[in-house]
Protein backbone atom coordinates (compact mmCIF):
# COMPACT_ATOMS: atom_id res chain seq x y z
CA UNK A 1 0.00 0.00 0.00
CA UNK A 2 0.97 3.14 -0.89
CA UNK A 3 2.03 6.28 1.76
CA UNK A 4 2.94 9.70 2.30
CA UNK A 5 5.36 8.33 5.04
CA UNK A 6 8.72 8.15 3.26
CA UNK A 7 8.46 11.41 1.81
CA UNK A 8 7.28 13.16 4.70
CA UNK A 9 10.04 11.55 6.80
CA UNK A 10 12.54 12.49 3.95
CA UNK A 11 11.27 15.74 4.33
CA UNK A 12 11.29 16.51 7.55
CA UNK A 13 14.94 15.39 7.70
CA UNK A 14 15.58 17.99 5.14
CA UNK A 15 14.18 20.71 6.75
CA UNK A 16 12.93 20.99 10.77
CA UNK A 17 9.89 18.61 11.34
CA UNK A 18 7.65 21.46 12.11
CA UNK A 19 7.46 22.68 8.30
CA UNK A 20 7.22 19.23 6.70
CA UNK A 21 3.85 18.49 6.76
CA UNK A 22 3.08 22.05 5.14
CA UNK A 23 6.12 21.14 2.21
CA UNK A 24 4.46 17.74 1.97
CA UNK A 25 1.44 19.45 0.93
CA UNK A 26 3.13 21.48 -1.01
CA UNK A 27 4.96 18.93 -2.89
CA UNK A 28 1.08 17.27 -3.06
CA UNK A 29 -0.40 20.02 -4.28
CA UNK A 30 2.42 20.58 -7.18
CA UNK A 31 1.18 17.33 -8.18
CA UNK A 32 -1.88 17.78 -8.52
CA UNK A 33 -1.01 21.31 -10.51
CA UNK A 34 1.53 19.90 -12.53
CA UNK A 35 -0.66 16.83 -13.50
CA UNK A 36 -3.37 19.20 -14.41
CA UNK A 37 -1.72 21.14 -16.68
CA UNK A 38 0.08 18.41 -18.53
CA UNK A 39 -3.25 16.42 -19.23
CA UNK A 40 -4.47 20.03 -19.98
CA UNK A 41 -1.85 20.38 -22.61
CA UNK A 42 -2.19 16.91 -24.29
CA UNK A 43 -5.74 17.40 -24.64
CA UNK A 44 -5.35 20.85 -26.52
CA UNK A 45 -3.68 18.10 -29.28
CA UNK A 46 -6.51 15.51 -28.53
CA UNK A 47 -8.89 18.07 -29.31
CA UNK A 48 -6.77 19.11 -32.61
CA UNK A 49 -6.57 15.48 -34.08
CA UNK A 50 -9.78 14.46 -33.09
CA UNK A 51 -11.64 17.37 -34.52
CA UNK A 52 -9.21 16.87 -37.49
CA UNK A 53 -10.19 13.35 -37.74
CA UNK A 54 -13.82 14.16 -37.88
CA UNK A 55 -13.44 16.60 -40.54
CA UNK A 56 -11.31 14.32 -42.56
CA UNK A 57 -8.26 15.99 -41.85
CA UNK A 58 -5.06 14.96 -40.54
CA UNK A 59 -4.41 17.39 -37.41
CA UNK A 60 -0.96 18.50 -36.10
CA UNK A 61 1.63 16.84 -37.74
CA UNK A 62 4.74 18.52 -37.44
CA UNK A 63 6.29 18.44 -34.45
CA UNK A 64 7.62 15.07 -33.41
CA UNK A 65 8.02 13.64 -29.93
CA UNK A 66 9.34 9.86 -29.58
CA UNK A 67 8.66 9.64 -33.32
CA UNK A 68 4.74 10.17 -32.98
CA UNK A 69 4.32 12.79 -35.67
CA UNK A 70 2.30 16.12 -33.88
CA UNK A 71 2.82 14.62 -30.26
CA UNK A 72 5.54 17.50 -29.48
CA UNK A 73 2.36 20.22 -30.58
CA UNK A 74 1.78 21.19 -27.10
CA UNK A 75 5.20 22.09 -25.73
CA UNK A 76 5.76 24.01 -29.29
CA UNK A 77 3.01 26.00 -28.66
CA UNK A 78 4.47 26.94 -25.17
CA UNK A 79 7.39 27.93 -26.11
CA UNK A 80 5.77 30.02 -28.71
CA UNK A 81 3.67 31.64 -26.48
CA UNK A 82 6.49 32.29 -23.67
CA UNK A 83 8.77 34.07 -26.41
CA UNK A 84 5.84 36.29 -28.00
CA UNK A 85 5.50 39.98 -25.69
CA UNK A 86 2.07 40.30 -23.54
CA UNK A 87 1.00 44.16 -25.44
CA UNK A 88 -0.80 46.23 -22.87
CA UNK A 89 -3.16 48.63 -24.96
CA UNK A 90 -2.80 52.28 -23.90
CA UNK A 91 -5.86 53.15 -22.75
CA UNK A 92 -6.46 49.76 -21.13
CA UNK A 93 -6.44 49.71 -17.29
CA UNK A 94 -3.16 48.76 -16.21
CA UNK A 95 -3.71 46.90 -13.03
CA UNK A 96 -6.96 45.05 -13.94
CA UNK A 97 -5.75 44.21 -17.29
CA UNK A 98 -2.84 42.47 -15.99
CA UNK A 99 -4.64 40.67 -12.83
CA UNK A 100 -7.88 39.93 -15.11
CA UNK A 101 -5.79 36.61 -16.43
CA UNK A 102 -4.90 35.48 -12.92
CA UNK A 103 -8.37 35.52 -11.74
CA UNK A 104 -9.17 32.97 -13.99
CA UNK A 105 -6.83 30.51 -13.40
CA UNK A 106 -7.04 30.59 -9.56
CA UNK A 107 -10.28 29.41 -9.15
CA UNK A 108 -9.69 27.14 -12.18
CA UNK A 109 -7.27 25.23 -10.32
CA UNK A 110 -8.45 26.04 -6.43
CA UNK A 111 -11.37 23.47 -7.35
CA UNK A 112 -8.88 20.60 -7.57
CA UNK A 113 -8.40 20.69 -3.66
CA UNK A 114 -11.70 18.77 -2.93
CA UNK A 115 -11.68 16.38 -5.90
CA UNK A 116 -11.15 13.03 -4.61
CA UNK A 117 -8.65 11.61 -6.96
CA UNK A 118 -9.32 7.76 -5.47
CA UNK A 119 -11.18 6.70 -2.23
CA UNK A 120 -9.14 9.04 0.82
CA UNK A 121 -7.50 10.89 -1.22
CA UNK A 122 -8.06 14.60 -1.34
CA UNK A 123 -6.62 17.79 0.03
CA UNK A 124 -9.38 18.84 1.82
CA UNK A 125 -12.40 16.64 2.88
CA UNK A 126 -14.62 19.29 3.70
CA UNK A 127 -18.07 18.60 4.60
CA UNK A 128 -19.54 21.35 2.38
CA UNK A 129 -17.44 20.14 -0.72
CA UNK A 130 -20.11 20.84 -3.21
CA UNK A 131 -20.84 24.22 -2.15
CA UNK A 132 -17.17 24.85 -2.54
CA UNK A 133 -17.19 23.92 -5.79
CA UNK A 134 -20.42 26.10 -6.67
CA UNK A 135 -18.38 29.00 -5.34
CA UNK A 136 -15.05 28.70 -6.46
CA UNK A 137 -17.10 28.33 -10.16
CA UNK A 138 -19.01 31.30 -9.77
CA UNK A 139 -15.59 33.06 -9.38
CA UNK A 140 -14.39 32.54 -12.71
CA UNK A 141 -16.48 34.83 -14.50
CA UNK A 142 -14.72 37.89 -12.42
CA UNK A 143 -11.57 37.41 -14.47
CA UNK A 144 -13.67 37.24 -17.56
CA UNK A 145 -15.83 40.56 -16.87
CA UNK A 146 -12.48 42.41 -15.86
CA UNK A 147 -10.42 41.08 -19.33
CA UNK A 148 -13.72 42.63 -21.08
CA UNK A 149 -13.62 45.52 -19.31
CA UNK A 150 -10.35 46.99 -18.69
CA UNK A 151 -9.04 46.14 -22.24
CA UNK A 152 -11.66 49.06 -23.24
CA UNK A 153 -12.68 48.07 -26.52
CA UNK A 154 -15.94 47.36 -27.69
CA UNK A 155 -15.16 43.76 -28.86
CA UNK A 156 -13.77 42.28 -25.44
CA UNK A 157 -16.55 44.96 -23.69
CA UNK A 158 -19.30 42.55 -25.41
CA UNK A 159 -17.92 39.82 -25.30
CA UNK A 160 -17.47 40.16 -21.93
CA UNK A 161 -21.15 40.61 -21.03
CA UNK A 162 -22.68 37.77 -23.45
CA UNK A 163 -19.93 35.50 -21.45
CA UNK A 164 -20.82 37.01 -17.51
CA UNK A 165 -24.99 36.86 -18.42
CA UNK A 166 -24.73 33.41 -19.93
CA UNK A 167 -22.33 31.99 -16.67
CA UNK A 168 -24.96 33.86 -14.38
CA UNK A 169 -27.85 32.00 -16.41
CA UNK A 170 -26.73 28.55 -16.17
CA UNK A 171 -25.16 28.41 -12.72
CA UNK A 172 -28.36 28.30 -11.84
CA UNK A 173 -29.57 25.05 -13.70
CA UNK A 174 -26.22 23.33 -12.96
CA UNK A 175 -26.76 24.76 -9.01
CA UNK A 176 -30.73 22.93 -9.49
CA UNK A 177 -28.69 19.72 -10.90
CA UNK A 178 -26.41 19.37 -8.10
CA UNK A 179 -29.18 19.66 -5.63
CA UNK A 180 -30.49 16.75 -7.10
CA UNK A 181 -27.35 14.76 -6.50
CA UNK A 182 -26.62 16.07 -3.12
CA UNK A 183 -30.52 14.79 -2.41
CA UNK A 184 -29.79 11.08 -3.74
CA UNK A 185 -26.69 11.11 -1.47
CA UNK A 186 -27.57 13.06 1.65
CA UNK A 187 -24.67 14.75 1.83
CA UNK A 188 -22.69 17.57 0.82
CA UNK A 189 -19.32 15.77 1.35
CA UNK A 190 -17.70 14.71 -2.34
CA UNK A 191 -16.76 11.29 -0.86
CA UNK A 192 -20.17 10.33 0.81
CA UNK A 193 -21.55 11.29 -2.55
CA UNK A 194 -19.30 9.11 -4.36
CA UNK A 195 -19.94 6.28 -1.50
CA UNK A 196 -23.68 6.52 -1.82
CA UNK A 197 -23.26 5.18 -5.21
CA UNK A 198 -22.00 1.84 -4.76
CA UNK A 199 -23.06 -1.17 -6.48
CA UNK A 200 -22.43 -1.04 -9.99
CA UNK A 201 -23.44 1.06 -12.78
CA UNK A 202 -27.14 0.58 -12.42
CA UNK A 203 -26.93 2.88 -8.78
CA UNK A 204 -24.88 5.37 -10.18
CA UNK A 205 -27.03 8.48 -10.39
CA UNK A 206 -27.17 8.90 -13.92
CA UNK A 207 -29.62 6.10 -14.06
CA UNK A 208 -32.08 7.56 -11.48
CA UNK A 209 -31.52 11.42 -12.35
CA UNK A 210 -30.68 11.26 -15.89
CA UNK A 211 -32.24 14.34 -16.96
CA UNK A 212 -30.43 15.91 -14.42
CA UNK A 213 -27.08 14.68 -15.98
CA UNK A 214 -28.29 15.97 -19.23
CA UNK A 215 -29.25 19.13 -17.91
CA UNK A 216 -25.47 19.36 -15.78
CA UNK A 217 -23.77 18.55 -18.72
CA UNK A 218 -24.92 21.11 -21.02
CA UNK A 219 -24.88 23.71 -18.34
CA UNK A 220 -21.15 22.66 -18.03
CA UNK A 221 -20.16 23.17 -21.50
CA UNK A 222 -22.08 26.37 -21.43
CA UNK A 223 -20.15 27.44 -18.28
CA UNK A 224 -17.18 27.20 -19.96
CA UNK A 225 -17.85 28.64 -23.37
CA UNK A 226 -17.24 26.06 -25.09
CA UNK A 227 -19.00 25.51 -28.75
CA UNK A 228 -22.17 25.41 -29.32
CA UNK A 229 -22.03 28.01 -26.47
CA UNK A 230 -18.96 30.02 -27.37
CA UNK A 231 -20.59 33.12 -28.28
CA UNK A 232 -18.42 35.07 -25.67
CA UNK A 233 -15.69 34.24 -27.94
CA UNK A 234 -17.59 34.48 -31.03
CA UNK A 235 -14.72 34.87 -33.83
CA UNK A 236 -17.20 35.81 -36.99
CA UNK A 237 -18.80 38.58 -34.88
CA UNK A 238 -17.26 39.66 -31.94
CA UNK A 239 -13.45 38.68 -33.56
CA UNK A 240 -12.12 36.89 -29.83
CA UNK A 241 -14.17 38.32 -27.01
CA UNK A 242 -13.20 39.41 -23.89
CA UNK A 243 -9.45 38.01 -24.89
CA UNK A 244 -9.00 39.82 -27.84
CA UNK A 245 -6.66 42.48 -26.76
CA UNK A 246 -4.33 39.72 -24.99
CA UNK A 247 -1.41 38.25 -26.51
CA UNK A 248 1.57 35.41 -25.40
CA UNK A 249 1.19 33.96 -22.17
CA UNK A 250 -1.68 36.33 -20.66
CA UNK A 251 -3.60 34.48 -23.81
CA UNK A 252 -2.11 31.67 -22.41
CA UNK A 253 -3.88 31.76 -19.17
CA UNK A 254 -7.57 32.26 -20.43
CA UNK A 255 -6.76 29.24 -22.60
CA UNK A 256 -5.53 26.98 -20.25
CA UNK A 257 -8.40 28.70 -17.74
CA UNK A 258 -10.69 26.97 -20.37
CA UNK A 259 -9.12 23.49 -20.92
CA UNK A 260 -8.69 23.05 -17.35
CA UNK A 261 -12.27 23.93 -16.72
CA UNK A 262 -13.31 21.43 -19.32
CA UNK A 263 -11.20 18.44 -17.74
CA UNK A 264 -13.12 19.62 -14.13
CA UNK A 265 -16.68 19.84 -15.53
CA UNK A 266 -15.89 16.38 -16.97
CA UNK A 267 -14.40 14.72 -13.56
CA UNK A 268 -17.38 16.77 -11.60
CA UNK A 269 -19.63 14.53 -14.02
CA UNK A 270 -18.39 11.55 -13.38
CA UNK A 271 -17.89 12.33 -9.81
CA UNK A 272 -21.64 13.11 -9.60
CA UNK A 273 -23.63 10.81 -12.17
CA UNK A 274 -20.99 7.78 -12.58
CA UNK A 275 -19.60 6.94 -9.53
CA UNK A 276 -16.17 9.02 -9.00
CA UNK A 277 -13.73 5.90 -8.50
CA UNK A 278 -15.93 3.15 -8.00
CA UNK A 279 -15.96 0.38 -10.63
CA UNK A 280 -18.16 -0.61 -12.81
CA UNK A 281 -17.54 -4.04 -12.13
CA UNK A 282 -18.48 -3.55 -8.34
CA UNK A 283 -21.53 -5.92 -7.21
CA UNK A 284 -20.83 -7.92 -10.69
CA UNK A 285 -18.17 -9.56 -9.76
CA UNK A 286 -16.46 -10.69 -6.52
CA UNK A 287 -15.31 -8.16 -4.20
CA UNK A 288 -12.02 -9.50 -3.85
CA UNK A 289 -11.64 -10.02 -7.60
CA UNK A 290 -9.06 -6.98 -9.15
CA UNK A 291 -11.50 -5.07 -11.58
CA UNK A 292 -13.76 -4.45 -8.83
CA UNK A 293 -11.24 -2.36 -6.45
CA UNK A 294 -11.99 1.10 -6.89
CA UNK A 295 -9.54 3.86 -8.00
CA UNK A 296 -8.08 6.39 -9.32
CA UNK A 297 -7.81 4.30 -12.65
CA UNK A 298 -11.43 4.23 -12.95
CA UNK A 299 -12.04 7.77 -12.05
CA UNK A 300 -9.49 8.71 -14.91
CA UNK A 301 -10.89 6.27 -17.69
CA UNK A 302 -14.54 7.55 -17.28
CA UNK A 303 -13.57 11.25 -17.34
CA UNK A 304 -12.26 10.79 -20.72
CA UNK A 305 -15.55 10.03 -21.86
CA UNK A 306 -17.07 13.43 -20.88
CA UNK A 307 -14.26 15.02 -22.01
CA UNK A 308 -14.01 13.30 -25.47
CA UNK A 309 -17.95 14.30 -25.28
CA UNK A 310 -17.22 18.29 -25.47
CA UNK A 311 -14.48 17.69 -28.93
CA UNK A 312 -17.76 15.99 -30.25
CA UNK A 313 -20.02 18.23 -29.21
CA UNK A 314 -17.27 21.38 -30.91
CA UNK A 315 -16.97 19.32 -34.11
CA UNK A 316 -20.84 18.59 -34.26
CA UNK A 317 -23.13 21.85 -33.78
CA UNK A 318 -23.24 25.04 -35.22
CA UNK A 319 -22.93 28.02 -32.79
CA UNK A 320 -26.47 29.04 -31.00
CA UNK A 321 -27.64 32.21 -31.46
CA UNK A 322 -27.38 34.13 -27.82
CA UNK A 323 -31.28 34.86 -27.37
CA UNK A 324 -31.53 31.21 -28.03
CA UNK A 325 -28.68 30.62 -25.51
CA UNK A 326 -30.61 32.71 -22.75
CA UNK A 327 -33.85 30.86 -23.99
CA UNK A 328 -32.62 27.57 -23.46
CA UNK A 329 -31.04 27.89 -20.21
CA UNK A 330 -33.91 30.03 -18.34
CA UNK A 331 -36.80 28.40 -20.35
CA UNK A 332 -35.83 24.91 -20.80
CA UNK A 333 -33.24 23.42 -18.43
CA UNK A 334 -34.65 25.35 -15.07
CA UNK A 335 -38.20 23.88 -15.49
CA UNK A 336 -36.67 20.63 -16.59
CA UNK A 337 -34.35 20.48 -13.69
CA UNK A 338 -37.64 21.67 -10.95
CA UNK A 339 -39.58 18.87 -11.93
CA UNK A 340 -37.13 16.11 -11.68
CA UNK A 341 -36.34 17.50 -8.47
CA UNK A 342 -39.74 17.23 -7.47
CA UNK A 343 -40.27 13.71 -9.09
CA UNK A 344 -37.04 12.76 -7.23
CA UNK A 345 -38.39 13.97 -3.53
CA UNK A 346 -41.65 11.61 -4.47
CA UNK A 347 -39.42 8.78 -5.23
CA UNK A 348 -37.07 8.74 -2.20
CA UNK A 349 -40.31 9.46 -0.03
CA UNK A 350 -41.73 5.78 -1.46
CA UNK A 351 -38.83 4.34 -1.40
CA UNK A 352 -38.62 3.37 -4.82
CA UNK A 353 -34.60 3.00 -6.84
CA UNK A 354 -31.51 2.84 -4.70
CA UNK A 355 -31.02 5.86 -2.58
CA UNK A 356 -28.37 4.47 -0.68
CA UNK A 357 -27.35 7.64 1.52
CA UNK A 358 -30.79 7.29 3.19
CA UNK A 359 -30.48 3.83 4.25
CA UNK B 1 -3.40 28.80 18.76
CA UNK B 2 -0.42 31.65 18.08
CA UNK B 3 -0.22 30.77 14.15
CA UNK B 4 -5.01 31.43 14.30
CA UNK B 5 -4.19 35.01 16.05
CA UNK B 6 -1.65 35.99 13.27
CA UNK B 7 -4.20 35.27 10.71
CA UNK B 8 -7.27 36.20 12.33
CA UNK B 9 -5.25 39.81 12.52
CA UNK B 10 -3.72 39.27 9.11
CA UNK B 11 -6.91 38.94 7.69
CA UNK B 12 -8.81 41.25 9.74
CA UNK B 13 -6.45 44.18 8.87
CA UNK B 14 -6.65 43.58 5.09
CA UNK B 15 -10.71 43.79 5.93
CA UNK B 16 -10.77 46.76 7.40
CA UNK B 17 -8.70 48.63 4.48
CA UNK B 18 -10.55 47.05 1.82
CA UNK B 19 -13.86 47.93 3.44
CA UNK B 20 -11.90 51.90 3.74
CA UNK B 21 -11.15 51.45 0.16
CA UNK B 22 -14.77 50.59 -0.91
CA UNK B 23 -15.53 54.24 0.49
CA UNK B 24 -12.56 55.78 -0.36
CA UNK B 25 -12.10 54.18 -3.97
CA UNK B 26 -12.26 56.83 -7.02
CA UNK B 27 -13.39 54.59 -9.83
CA UNK B 28 -16.89 52.80 -8.32
CA UNK B 29 -15.48 49.35 -10.34
CA UNK B 30 -12.69 49.76 -7.93
CA UNK B 31 -15.47 50.09 -5.37
CA UNK B 32 -17.11 47.03 -6.28
CA UNK B 33 -13.80 45.01 -6.28
CA UNK B 34 -12.69 46.14 -3.39
CA UNK B 35 -16.46 44.83 -1.71
CA UNK B 36 -15.36 41.75 -3.06
CA UNK B 37 -12.57 41.28 -1.05
CA UNK B 38 -14.05 42.68 2.34
CA UNK B 39 -16.46 39.75 1.66
CA UNK B 40 -13.69 37.10 0.73
CA UNK B 41 -12.34 38.17 4.20
CA UNK B 42 -14.96 37.45 6.52
CA UNK B 43 -15.92 34.31 5.27
CA UNK B 44 -12.04 33.40 6.07
CA UNK B 45 -12.80 34.44 8.92
CA UNK B 46 -15.97 32.56 9.49
CA UNK B 47 -14.01 29.60 7.83
CA UNK B 48 -11.01 30.17 11.11
CA UNK B 49 -14.60 30.03 13.74
CA UNK B 50 -15.02 26.54 12.31
CA UNK B 51 -18.15 27.74 10.70
CA UNK B 52 -17.52 26.38 6.79
CA UNK B 53 -21.50 26.37 5.60
CA UNK B 54 -21.70 29.89 6.23
CA UNK B 55 -18.50 31.45 5.30
CA UNK B 56 -19.03 29.22 2.11
CA UNK B 57 -22.27 30.18 1.51
CA UNK B 58 -21.28 34.05 1.79
CA UNK B 59 -18.98 33.48 -1.10
CA UNK B 60 -21.35 31.71 -2.92
CA UNK B 61 -24.36 34.38 -3.05
CA UNK B 62 -22.38 37.72 -2.85
CA UNK B 63 -19.25 37.27 -4.31
CA UNK B 64 -20.62 34.99 -6.79
CA UNK B 65 -24.24 36.60 -7.67
CA UNK B 66 -24.69 39.73 -6.39
CA UNK B 67 -21.53 41.51 -6.59
CA UNK B 68 -20.99 40.32 -9.98
CA UNK B 69 -24.59 42.04 -11.23
CA UNK B 70 -23.04 45.12 -9.35
CA UNK B 71 -20.30 45.27 -11.25
CA UNK B 72 -22.18 44.72 -14.22
CA UNK B 73 -24.13 47.53 -13.56
CA UNK B 74 -21.38 49.74 -12.60
CA UNK B 75 -19.32 48.83 -15.72
CA UNK B 76 -22.77 49.58 -18.19
CA UNK B 77 -23.82 52.89 -16.61
CA UNK B 78 -21.35 55.65 -17.24
CA UNK B 79 -20.80 57.20 -13.78
CA UNK B 80 -19.63 61.12 -14.50
CA UNK B 81 -17.80 61.19 -10.67
CA UNK B 82 -17.17 65.19 -11.17
CA UNK B 83 -20.62 65.38 -11.45
CA UNK B 84 -21.33 63.21 -8.20
CA UNK B 85 -18.56 64.61 -6.51
CA UNK B 86 -19.83 68.28 -6.67
CA UNK B 87 -21.73 68.87 -3.76
CA UNK B 88 -20.54 66.03 -1.69
CA UNK B 89 -18.73 67.95 0.56
CA UNK B 90 -21.42 70.11 1.96
CA UNK B 91 -22.97 66.48 3.27
CA UNK B 92 -20.11 65.59 6.35
CA UNK B 93 -21.94 66.80 9.51
CA UNK B 94 -24.48 64.32 8.45
CA UNK B 95 -22.09 61.49 7.62
CA UNK B 96 -20.09 62.45 10.38
CA UNK B 97 -23.11 62.04 12.89
CA UNK B 98 -23.90 58.55 11.25
CA UNK B 99 -20.68 57.06 11.28
CA UNK B 100 -19.96 58.73 14.79
CA UNK B 101 -23.63 56.51 16.25
CA UNK B 102 -22.46 53.36 14.65
CA UNK B 103 -19.14 53.38 16.11
CA UNK B 104 -20.47 54.32 20.11
CA UNK B 105 -22.92 51.32 19.26
CA UNK B 106 -20.09 49.19 18.34
CA UNK B 107 -17.87 50.28 21.30
CA UNK B 108 -20.98 50.06 23.57
CA UNK B 109 -20.65 46.28 22.84
CA UNK B 110 -17.59 45.52 22.55
CA UNK B 111 -15.92 46.97 24.99
CA UNK B 112 -18.36 47.83 28.18
CA UNK B 113 -20.04 44.29 27.36
CA UNK B 114 -23.43 45.94 28.30
CA UNK B 115 -25.65 44.78 25.65
CA UNK B 116 -26.05 41.47 25.45
CA UNK B 117 -22.97 40.64 27.24
CA UNK B 118 -21.15 39.21 24.69
CA UNK B 119 -17.73 37.40 25.67
CA UNK B 120 -14.73 38.52 24.32
CA UNK B 121 -12.74 35.23 24.23
CA UNK B 122 -12.05 32.47 22.13
CA UNK B 123 -15.15 30.45 20.59
CA UNK B 124 -15.59 27.22 22.31
CA UNK B 125 -14.26 24.13 20.72
CA UNK B 126 -16.95 22.24 18.93
CA UNK B 127 -16.95 18.08 19.95
CA UNK B 128 -15.66 15.59 17.30
CA UNK B 129 -17.26 14.98 14.82
CA UNK B 130 -19.90 17.95 14.54
CA UNK B 131 -20.76 19.36 11.37
CA UNK B 132 -21.72 22.93 10.69
CA UNK B 133 -23.29 22.50 7.84
CA UNK B 134 -25.66 19.89 9.24
CA UNK B 135 -26.52 21.44 12.78
CA UNK B 136 -27.61 24.05 10.20
CA UNK B 137 -30.32 22.13 8.09
CA UNK B 138 -31.42 20.24 11.14
CA UNK B 139 -32.09 23.80 12.73
CA UNK B 140 -33.45 25.06 9.51
CA UNK B 141 -35.19 22.29 8.54
CA UNK B 142 -37.33 20.97 12.00
CA UNK B 143 -37.60 24.01 14.23
CA UNK B 144 -37.55 26.85 11.96
CA UNK B 145 -39.04 24.95 8.96
CA UNK B 146 -42.00 27.66 8.87
CA UNK B 147 -40.00 30.96 9.26
CA UNK B 148 -37.59 29.59 6.69
CA UNK B 149 -40.42 28.92 3.68
CA UNK B 150 -42.02 32.13 4.63
CA UNK B 151 -38.95 34.01 4.21
CA UNK B 152 -38.65 31.94 0.56
CA UNK B 153 -42.17 33.33 -0.43
CA UNK B 154 -41.50 36.92 0.78
CA UNK B 155 -38.17 36.70 -1.66
CA UNK B 156 -39.81 34.88 -4.84
CA UNK B 157 -43.01 37.26 -4.36
CA UNK B 158 -39.87 40.05 -4.29
CA UNK B 159 -38.45 38.45 -7.45
CA UNK B 160 -41.71 38.26 -9.15
CA UNK B 161 -42.44 42.03 -8.33
CA UNK B 162 -39.14 43.18 -9.61
CA UNK B 163 -40.23 40.79 -12.93
CA UNK B 164 -43.51 42.98 -12.90
CA UNK B 165 -42.19 46.47 -12.35
CA UNK B 166 -39.46 46.59 -15.25
CA UNK B 167 -41.60 44.85 -18.04
CA UNK B 168 -42.21 46.96 -20.84
CA UNK B 169 -44.74 45.76 -23.32
CA UNK B 170 -43.52 48.19 -26.56
CA UNK B 171 -45.21 48.46 -29.29
CA UNK B 172 -43.76 48.96 -32.44
CA UNK B 173 -41.06 45.97 -32.14
CA UNK B 174 -40.55 42.87 -34.56
CA UNK B 175 -39.91 41.04 -31.64
CA UNK B 176 -38.88 37.10 -32.74
CA UNK B 177 -40.96 34.33 -31.72
CA UNK B 178 -38.69 31.15 -30.94
CA UNK B 179 -41.06 28.44 -30.90
CA UNK B 180 -42.33 29.07 -34.01
CA UNK B 181 -38.57 28.97 -35.42
CA UNK B 182 -37.86 25.77 -33.89
CA UNK B 183 -41.07 24.25 -34.90
CA UNK B 184 -40.77 25.17 -38.39
CA UNK B 185 -39.80 22.09 -40.35
CA UNK B 186 -38.32 22.04 -44.50
CA UNK B 187 -41.59 21.83 -46.18
CA UNK B 188 -42.68 24.82 -44.86
CA UNK B 189 -40.02 26.38 -46.38
CA UNK B 190 -38.59 24.83 -49.69
CA UNK B 191 -41.10 24.15 -52.19
CA UNK B 192 -39.24 21.38 -55.05
CA UNK B 193 -40.32 21.94 -58.52
CA UNK B 194 -40.53 19.99 -61.26
CA UNK B 195 -39.62 21.94 -64.51
CA UNK B 196 -39.17 20.20 -67.91
CA UNK B 197 -36.07 21.73 -69.35
CA UNK B 198 -36.02 23.67 -72.26
CA UNK B 199 -34.77 23.70 -75.98
CA UNK B 200 -32.27 26.06 -77.22
CA UNK B 201 -33.76 28.52 -78.96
Amino acid sequence: MWTWEPIRAWLSSLITSYWANPALTAVQILMVMIGVILVMAFYTLAERKIIGWMQSRRGPNRVNLFWVPGLGQPFADVVKLLFKEILVPGNANQLLFRVAPFLTMIPALAIWSVIPFAPEKAFANIDAGLLFILAMTSLGVYGVILAGWSANSKYAFLGAMRSAAQIVAYEIAMGFAMVGVLMAAGSLNIGRIIEAQHGGPLSWNWFWLFPLLIVYYISGVAETNRAPFDVAEGESEIVAGFHVDYSGMAFALFFIAEYVNMILISALTVIFFFGGWLSPFDGYLPASSLLAQPGFFWFGLKTLVPMFGFLWLRATFPRYRYDQIMRLGWKALIPVTLVWLFVEGVLIYCHVGPWKGHI
Amino acid sequence: MMFETILFFAFSAVLVGAALGVVLARNPVYSALLLVVCFFNSAVIWLMLDAEFLGIVLVLVYVGAVMVLFLFVVMMLDVNLEELRKGLAGYWPIAAAVAGLMVFAILNVVITKRLGGIALHAAPPLPPGYSNTQALGEALFTRYAYPAQLAAVILLVASIAAIVLTLRHRTGVKPQNVGEQVRVSAKDRVRLVKMPSEKRP
